[in-house]
């Protein structure tokens, strides 16, 4: 396919990584913030091909592990609902909650139906008016602006009976946390290439100023991966604390200003709990004021009670502290068909992928 | 999650009000939401996540990597 089987190119990758040998003189521990790049560096070997000294983190770029565990009880619970369908991305059918996954709760009778886009969860809302249709709004900067758009006909063509779940987050609050912590040794950032589609990347300059630690923007395919290695690598040996754009064919400094103000039109940023990390403030896109009617909290009364998983070590991987193989559970009790955390489940948790290439 | 697929625009309309058009991944097609990029034009490579463009694939940019590395081989040469 044009613009992927390019960027999986050998020799192109046989330069870069001497380009990588080159340059590096110090030791650098440098992360790469989402699980879909995890993946692409997993897949093909690239952690095994760069030099000792530098060592690759993996980040919490993944919406289905880091949603929280009462959100996806409340969708479980709402799921059994008579009155309810319950609409999600495939994603999240598996992640495990205190009562099971959403895919239990389907065995068990819940009507849920699996979506490509909200626009199809719109289309299920206009097709049963007497039911309550809820849609699980969940992700990143990227899926944000789809979601908006979902609430915006719902609200434009008085769908009354359309509501989202949601736990949307922002990938800027994230890094500044990491960074916060007093464990944290990470050197540089790979940026997420997609949220930074959307979002521009203003917003890490002053990160990369405050904690001097320099970003590059990256793609996915291991081509991206390797230039966005060798920038970040470059700018670490050159004390260079700034954004770097590696994903050009995509990516523009003010980002997507037609998706941004989809956002923001129906969304402020507000707190956000993300699982194994904790609330991060002004991590998340809550709804206005205006559009708050469409909030699934409101067709609850009760409240669930919700415990993570005891053995799961899943929150020290998200921040990059352990490596999957730290975990007893690994591969023992916890494997992609038995899950017991969400980073097992998801494609793009660090926990799967080590399981799927072998680590 | 955050995947994001690039395919090339066959068709643009509206639908329901909406900027709407066909893509072509490989050689499988889809109708996607084409809202977030108004400026896009039949031929055009978008990258689509979830049902919606989010870029227009900069076709000189995607192109550079290629331009520098076929430079250094001439010098190699």
């Amino acid at each position: 396919m044009k613009f992927i089987s390019e960027y999986k190119n050998r020799e192109i990758a046989k330069i870069l990584l001497e380009k990588i040998e080159k340059t590096l003189k110090n030791k650098w521990i440098i992360m790469e913030i989402c699980g879909s790049q995890t993946h692409t560096i997993l897949e093909n070997g690239i952690d095994t091909l760069l030099p000792e000294n530098l060592i690759l983190v993996h980040g919490p770029g993944c919406p289905v592990c880091v949603t929280p565990i009462e959100i996806i009880d409340i969708a479980y619970n709402l799921s059994l609902r008579e009155d309810v369908i319950l609409c999600s991305y495939g994603d999240m059918l598996r992640v495990p909650g205190t009562y099971g996954s959403l895919l239990d709760a389907k065995a068990k009778g819940a009507n849920i139906k699996m979506v490509y886009s909200s626009i199809d969860a719109i289309k299920i809302a206009i097709s049963n008016p007497f039911k309550k249709v809820v849609f699980f709004a969940i992700g990143f900067e990227t899926t944000t602006p789809m979601n908006a758009k979902a609430i915006e006909i719902a609200y434009e063509k008085n769908i009354n009976n359309f509501y989202v779940l949601i736990s949307q987050v922002r990938v800027p609050p994230a890094i500044e946390a990491i960074l916060n912590s007093p464990y944290c040794e990470i050197n540089g950032f790979l940026a997420p290439g997609h949220v930074c589609t959307v979002m521009g990347y203003k917003e890490y300059e002053p990160i990369a100023e405050k904690y001097k630690v320099p970003i590059v923007v990256t793609g996915f395919e291991p081509i991206d991966l390797l230039e966005g290695i060798y920038l970040l690598v470059k700018a670490l040996e050159e004390k260079r604390y700034e954004v770097i754009n590696q994903y050009k064919r995509s990516v523009k400094r003010e980002g997507n200003l037609k998706a941004k103000e989809q956002i923001f039109k129906i969304f402020e940023i507000g707190d956000m709990k993300w699982r194994g990390i904790g609330v991060i403030p002004k991590s998340g896109f809550v709804l206005k004021k205006e559009y708050k009617r469409f909030d699934a909290i409101n067709l609850i009364n009760e409240k669930y009670f919700s415990k993570e998983n005891e053995i799961c070590i899943g929150a020290e991987i998200l921040q990059g502290k352990k490596k999957p193989f730290d975990c007893p559970a690994y591969k023992k009790i916890c494997t992609p068909e038995n899950p017991l955390g969400a980073l097992m489940v998801s494609n793009e948790g660090a926990c799967a992928a080590y399981y799927k290439y072998g680590k | 999650m955050c995947l994001g697929i690039p395919g090339k625009v066959l068709e643009i309309y509206e639908k329901d009000g909406i900027l709407m058009g066909k893509v072509l991944f490989g050689n499988v097609k889809r109708e996607v939401c084409l809202s977030f990029t108004p400026d896009v034009k039949i031929g055009d490579y978008v990258i689509v996540h979830v049902g919606f463009s989010i870029s227009i694939v900069d076709e000189k940019e995607a192109m550079e990597i290629f331009k520098t590395f076929s430079e250094i081989d001439e010098v190699y040469k």
